[in-house]
This record gives structure tokens, sequence and C-alpha cells, in this order.
């Protein structure tokens, strides 16, 4: 079992994420982290999904998404292959905060900033890998976090040129290159 | 949204009508001349607008919608065109589901259009609300819910294309009753060419056509598989030019058969649990299996791990998401077989296997003697399923579309019927559903008047949607209806008795008088049991002008052999 990152390309349709999630509820695979959002093409958007599998059950679902109509294109990829980030929020007494100043110096340490500063409580946010943000969750806990959540994953592949040559060869219905990587996967 | 693609094609006329007058131009500008329906409160305006329409196109009233959507099925897998399912809201839509997952998991073309609750009552528990459209997603090529008129002629149109390209499917469009009735600017209905985000086939790459020829070229004991894959296509004239240039022996699953005549010399029968014997066993001798536009399914495969694993294998298939989901492929030809058949058949040397074939047909003789003479020539005892289907194949040559239900008589069927035209055999293979036979015969039927077309159940799965008698008086539907009576649920029985020591539990199954029901139909029927009234109810059945009812009472407790038990491997295949 590996962790694989999927960037499925789709129409902006309503009922689409259904379809896509009920392909994963169908296989009795967990959705570790899921995040829509538009793309650099007007128009077409992106779901990011985390998933824990094996290369060999990854590779047959991602065909299975790609056969969907209003999916233009789906890729798996290891945590290797992509930058990715994930963004957490943390609410802690403020209180405490201004008491312990050695809670400040932490928070820096680990790259988190204040979004919000009130009276009663300080809501911080931080960038970074799971790790990063859970390793945070931690070190709060002990000064009273109040409240934690975290975003779904984006990710970017490391070796995409984007979607753009891509878009053209679906509009030009020229399907020479993309025959040849389904072909040859 | 959905964005244009095709230009309005009629500019002259911008003439405004409502929503379901809109579906109805759709169904005209497709050509469809068959709808199998069943009206009610959310799906009436569109019921309001086919009735101007009523001598253009044929409206076949079922009697539950799951026969609406069998009928659509066997229609499609017959004649090849596609047909239109009406239904309701709520439980009309729901009632539909068996029958899309149906034609989903077989591959089947139809459009069924749903109404819904005025748009706003959407997720307000209206009467008759069901959320089809997360219902059916599962079990759809494509579905999507209309809430405004003006999207009607280009999604429909979508609709349309998509069901019946590339790898077929059911598509369901749900129209909201609203949408129906409300009136909009009509710029014409234009047939669609492409949907951007969807390839039905691809550019073949001559690459993997050279590959796959340069392994047939230095085979010794090449193998072929076909399934439906042929049939959806319309190449089965390519295959058999294929095997008889290659002189390769070739096998089909159960959703290719009739694409080669039993009676070819190089057909070598059906693959699979209750298949022939010789192409399973050699299916793990033979140095290349050639697999045409079929899905390895379990039934087909046995164990996995012990399936061909001797074998280079080559695979044709209009879907790339088969390639390897089950077996790997050494080279993986994609594209629609139509094509790259005859590309193939270009760069393969012409060639004759007779000492490969021949051991095919020491295995055949092998299964005649132990298994076949005694199923369809028995001397003594009850009647065998595999008798009355002999009958069949003498009175009619293997001229009529035979329609099979699931179990026991349905493989018995496949295996004995002789057949000599393509689409003549129709059953539900994937998803096995019981009932399938009666309404999809009746689509079959209405289809093709011409043809005699014989509806094969069990005593189980007749029962299962035997209102669709309702709608063979009604509509005056000429279909035969054969009824295999073993007094029990007999593949259920065989597996009690294999597998959980003789505990029959709960297929002891009962049955109506079918004669007498037949008749409450207006439907001739006769009953038999013994033998020497078999030719001559057969007969009967085959020369009634109209509908007709045959039961034929057979031996309880025969059991379908050969026989691959689950987990077990292919050749080790059973003969008793």
């Amino acid at each position: 079992m590996k962790e694989y990152t999927l960037s499925i390309y789709t129409e902006d349709q309503i009922g689409l994420l259904n379809r896509i999630a009920a392909m994963f509820t169908r296989r009795k695979i967990n959705i570790e982290s899921l995040n829509t959002s538009p793309t650099e093409v007007a128009g077409i958007h992106r779901f990011t999904i985390v998933i824990f599998s094996d290369e060999d059950a990854v590779n047959k679902l991602v065909r299975q998404i790609e056969k969907q109509v209003d999916v233009l294109k789906a890729y798996y990829n290891t945590e290797s292959e992509v930058i990715w980030q994930e963004m957490a929020l943390y609410k802690v007494p403020t209180n405490v905060i201004a008491e312990k100043v050695q809670v400040e110096r932490l928070l820096r340490a680990h790259g988190a900033r204040v979004v919000v500063l009130r009276k009663d409580y300080t809501i911080f946010e931080q960038t970074g890998h799971r790790e990063e943000t859970d390793k945070l969750v931690s070190i709060l806990e002990p000064y009273g976090l109040i409240e934690f959540v975290r975003t779904g994953r984006i990710a970017i592949i490391k070796a995409s040129s984007g979607f753009h040559d891509k878009l053209l060869e679906f509009e030009e219905n020229s399907l020479q290159r993309d025959v040849l990587k389904t072909q040859e996967a | 949204m959905l964005k244009t693609q095709v230009k309005a094609a009629s500019q002259t006329k911008h003439e405004v009508i409502n929503g379901a007058e809109a579906v109805m131009q759709a169904i005209i500008g497709e050509r469809i001349d068959t709808i199998f329906g069943y009206p009610g409160g959310a799906i009436m305006p569109v019921y309001d607008a086919l009735f101007d329409y009523r001598d253009k196109v044929e409206h076949i009233l079922v009697r539950h919608e799951q026969g609406a959507v069998h009928a659509a099925q066997g229609y499609a897998r017959a004649t090849g065109k596609m047909a239109v399912v009406f239904a309701t809201s709520g439980p009309g839509a729901t009632n539909l589901v068996t029958g899309l997952a149906d034609a989903m998991i077989d591959s089947t073309p139809l459009v069924c259009i749903t109404g819904q609750v005025p748009s706003a009552l959407l997720g307000k528990d209206a009467f008759q609300e069901s959320d089809v459209i997360s219902l059916t997603m599962p079990v759809t090529k494509w579905n999507y819910q209309l809430t405004d008129p003006n999207e009607i002629p280009e999604v429909l149109a979508r609709a349309f294309y998509l069901a019946n390209s590339g790898r077929p499917g059911p598509v369901l469009i749900d129209i909201t009753k609203d949408c129906q009735l409300k009136s909009f600017e009509y710029k014409g209905y234009s047939p669609c060419q492409k949907v951007r985000s969807y390839r039905p086939k691809p550019i073949i790459r001559p690459k993997y056509i050279e590959q796959a020829a340069e392994i047939i070229n230095s085979a010794k004991k090449p193998f072929l598989i076909w399934g439906q894959g042929v049939l959806l296509g319309g190449a089965e004239s390519e295959l058999k030019k294929f095997v008889e240039k290659t002189g390769i022996p070739a096998a089909w699953t159960i959703l290719g058969a009739s694409a080669l005549p039993t009676d070819h010399p190089l057909n070598v029968g059906m693959v699979g649990m209750h298949g022939n014997y010789a192409p399973n066993v050699l299916t793990n001798q033979c140095d290349v299996l050639i697999a045409i536009g079929m899905r390895f399914d379990d039934r087909v495969t046995g164990n996995v791990e012990k399936y061909a694993s001797q074998a280079k294998i080559i695979h044709l298939d209009i879907d790339p998401a088969e390639f390897g989901k089950i077996i790997k492929p050494e080279v993986q030809v994609w594209g629609d077989c139509k094509e790259t058949l005859p590309l193939l058949i270009d760069s393969v040397h012409p060639n004759q296997h007779r000492e490969w074939k021949a051991e095919f047909d020491k295995l055949a003789r092998s299964e005649y003697e132990e298994v076949i003479q005694n199923e369809i020539h028995p001397q003594e005892g009850e009647l065998t399923m595999g008798e009355v289907i002999e009958v069949i194949n003498e009175l009619d040559q293997g001229n009529s579309i035979l329609i099979t239900d699931v179990g026991q008589h349905q493989m018995i069927t496949y295996r004995y019927a002789k057949f000599t035209q393509s689409r003549s055999k129709i059953t539900s293979g994937g998803l096995g559903t019981m009932g399938f036979s009666l309404p999809a015969g009746i689509g079959a039927q209405v289809g093709l008047p011409e043809r005699s077309v014989i509806s094969i159940s069990g005593d189980g799965g007749f029962q299962m949607c035997l209102q669709e008698l309702g709608t063979i008086m009604q509509h005056k539907i000429p279909l035969k209806i054969l009824i295999l009576n073993n007094h029990y649920l007999g593949m259920v029985r065989q597996w009690q008795e294999m597998f959980h020591d003789n505990r029959y539990s709960f297929v002891d199954i009962e049955s109506p008088d079918y004669v007498k029901l037949a008749d409450s139909y207006g439907i001739p029927g006769k009953s038999i049991s013994e033998r020497d009234d078999l030719k001559d109810g057969v007969r009967q059945m085959l020369e009634a002008e109209g509908a007709f009812v045959l039961e034929v009472h057979v031996t309880k407790e025969n059991n379908v052999f050969p026989f691959v038990p689950p987990g077990a491997s292919v050749s080790d295949i059973k003969l008793k």
C-alpha cells in the first residue's frame, strides 16, 4: 500500500463528484483527501484525490475514471512525483499565547502565521505537508488548542506541462499522442 | 452547463414549442421508431406530445418499467438499432434500475427518458420524487437532469450519440415536469457528432497491429475467443475472414454467440463455466490467445491465476480500460474491431492448424459421448432441456432468435442451440437478470416482426416478469414462449447439490397452470411432459400465428455439465 495522488481533469458538470466518488466506493477504497478546483483552463475542473492503494489497483481505477464521459484525463502519481501542499487552521486561546512567549516562537519556527487575533482566541494558519501540520497540532495541544481544521491536498505534477496542450488535442480530436500513452501505459 | 458544440442545423424555423414537443422532435430526428414505456404523473406532458406522433412512432405499453428496459435491450440487441424508454418519476424511475444495470454490464445502447417532479419541488420529498440521477449514476454510461427546455435538443442529441457510440451503454435523461411544459424558442434538432471529453474510438496504431500479426504468424497453437464486441462492431464477416485465413480455432463467450454460425468448421464452441470441453481445456495449452471484444469475465476465466498463463495474449478492444483489467495482454490493440480486424487480416499469413484443430475435435468427441448425446438424445427417463433445444434445432434449422433467461435452461440453450445468423441469441450475460427473457423477447419481436423469436425461460425466471404477457396480449406480439419447467430453481439447486450437501434451501418453487394463465391473456398454450408429444408441441408453437406458450416439464434434478467449479482452472473442467 502506497500513497497516490490522483489528478482528474473534468468538465464542470453537476453530479460528477458523485460519479467519481462512487467509483472509489464500489472498490472499497477510502478517499483520504479530496479537493476540487478550477484549472488554468476556463470551464475545466480538477479533482485532486489522495488514496492509499497498490499500483495495480490505482492504475485500473484511473482507467475506469477516465472512461467516464465527462472526464477529460486522469493521472495518478506517487508522492515523489508531485509538489503538494495542505493548509491548516489552528484556534488557540489568546491569553495562553500572550502569557507563554514560547508558543509564539514555536509558531514562527513552524512557519505559521496569524490570521485573526481576538481577545478570546487567535487563529493561526500553516501550509505544508501532512506531517508538518500534524506536528503543530501536537505542539499546540498542551496550550489549549480549541479547534483544528485542514484542507484537502492540492498537488501539481512535477513533470507535466499543464493542461493546455492536452486540451488542444481534445478540441482537435487529434488523439495520436494520447493513444500512444494509453497503449503503452 | 453544456457548451453548445453543434450549430443549430435548421436555422429556418424558430418556432415556439414546449419541452415535451422538443423531446418528440429529438426522437423523430434520431429516426427512433419504437418506444417502450409506461405513463405517469411527471411524464404526462411528454405522453401528451407523443399522442400527436402515434403514426410515426410505435409506443408499446409494458406492464412494469423493468419490462420496458429489457424490451429496449432485446430490441437493440436483435436489430442493432436503439429504442427509447419512457417512465415516470419515483417508482417509475426506480423500476428501471435493474434493466439499466443489465444494459450497462452488457454494453447495450438505449436512452431512457424519465419524468421528474417540477424543479421547484426538487429535494423536498415531493410525491413520486426520487433522486434518479444519483440512483442511476453507477448503472448508466451518462445521465443528466434537464430543468431548462432550451437544453433539451442538445442534451438529447448528446444522449443518443453517447449511448450508441464507442462502447455502447444506457443513458438516462431526467426531465422535470415544468421543463416539459415550458415553451421556448426551438431552433431545430441536429444530431451530436462529438463530445470534447469523450473518445468513442482511437486512431489505430499500426505498430500494435504489426506486433500482433508477428506473434500470430509464428504461433503453433493459436486460439481465438471472441465476445460481443464483434457483434457491436458489426465485424462478423471480418471475424470470419480472419479465422478462415489463419485457420485459427475460434470460441465465443456467451454474449459473442452467433457471430459465426455453429456449423462453421472453425467454430469450436463456447468458453466458460458451462462452456464446451475443448475450448476450456485448450485455453491452457494454446501458445497465443487472441481475445476480440471480450472482457475476461470471471465466468469465462475461472481461476485467473491459472488462466492461459502459458500463452501470449493479444487483446483487441474498443475500451482501453479493459486492457489488463483481468488479464494482462502481451499486445493490446485498441480500436473498433471492425477497423482493426481488416488491418490484422492484411498482415497475417494464410495458415492451417490441422493438428491443433484435431485436438479440439478429439475433445469435442469425448464431450459428445460423455455429456451431449445423453442430454440431447436421451433414450429413456423424463424429458431433458437439451432434447427440447435439439427439437427446435431440427424443426427451425437455427433460424429463430432465441432469447433466454438465466439459469440451467440458459446454459443448455447456449450449449445446444444451433444458429445461422448473427444477433440471433440474446441473454442477460453480465448481470444474470432472471425475468429478462420475456420482455427482451417482446423487444426483439417488435424490432424484427418477420423473424421467429422464441423466449426461453425456466419456471423461476418466467414468474419474475410474467406480467408482460399483458403487453403481448394488447400489442398482439407473436412471440413464442417456451418454459422449461423443472419445478426447481435449478441452477441454485445444482450448486446446493454439489457444494452444500444436498441441502435444498428454498429452491423448490411451485408454478401456476401456465396454460390457464396464458389463456386468461388470450394466448394459446400447451403443456407437455412426454417424449412422444415433444416434437408436435414444439411444431405447434413454431407454427402458431400469434403468441404461444409451451410449457415442457423436464427432469427435476438434471445438472448442467461440463462445469468449471468455482475457483478451479478452466482446464480442470469436469465432464460429470
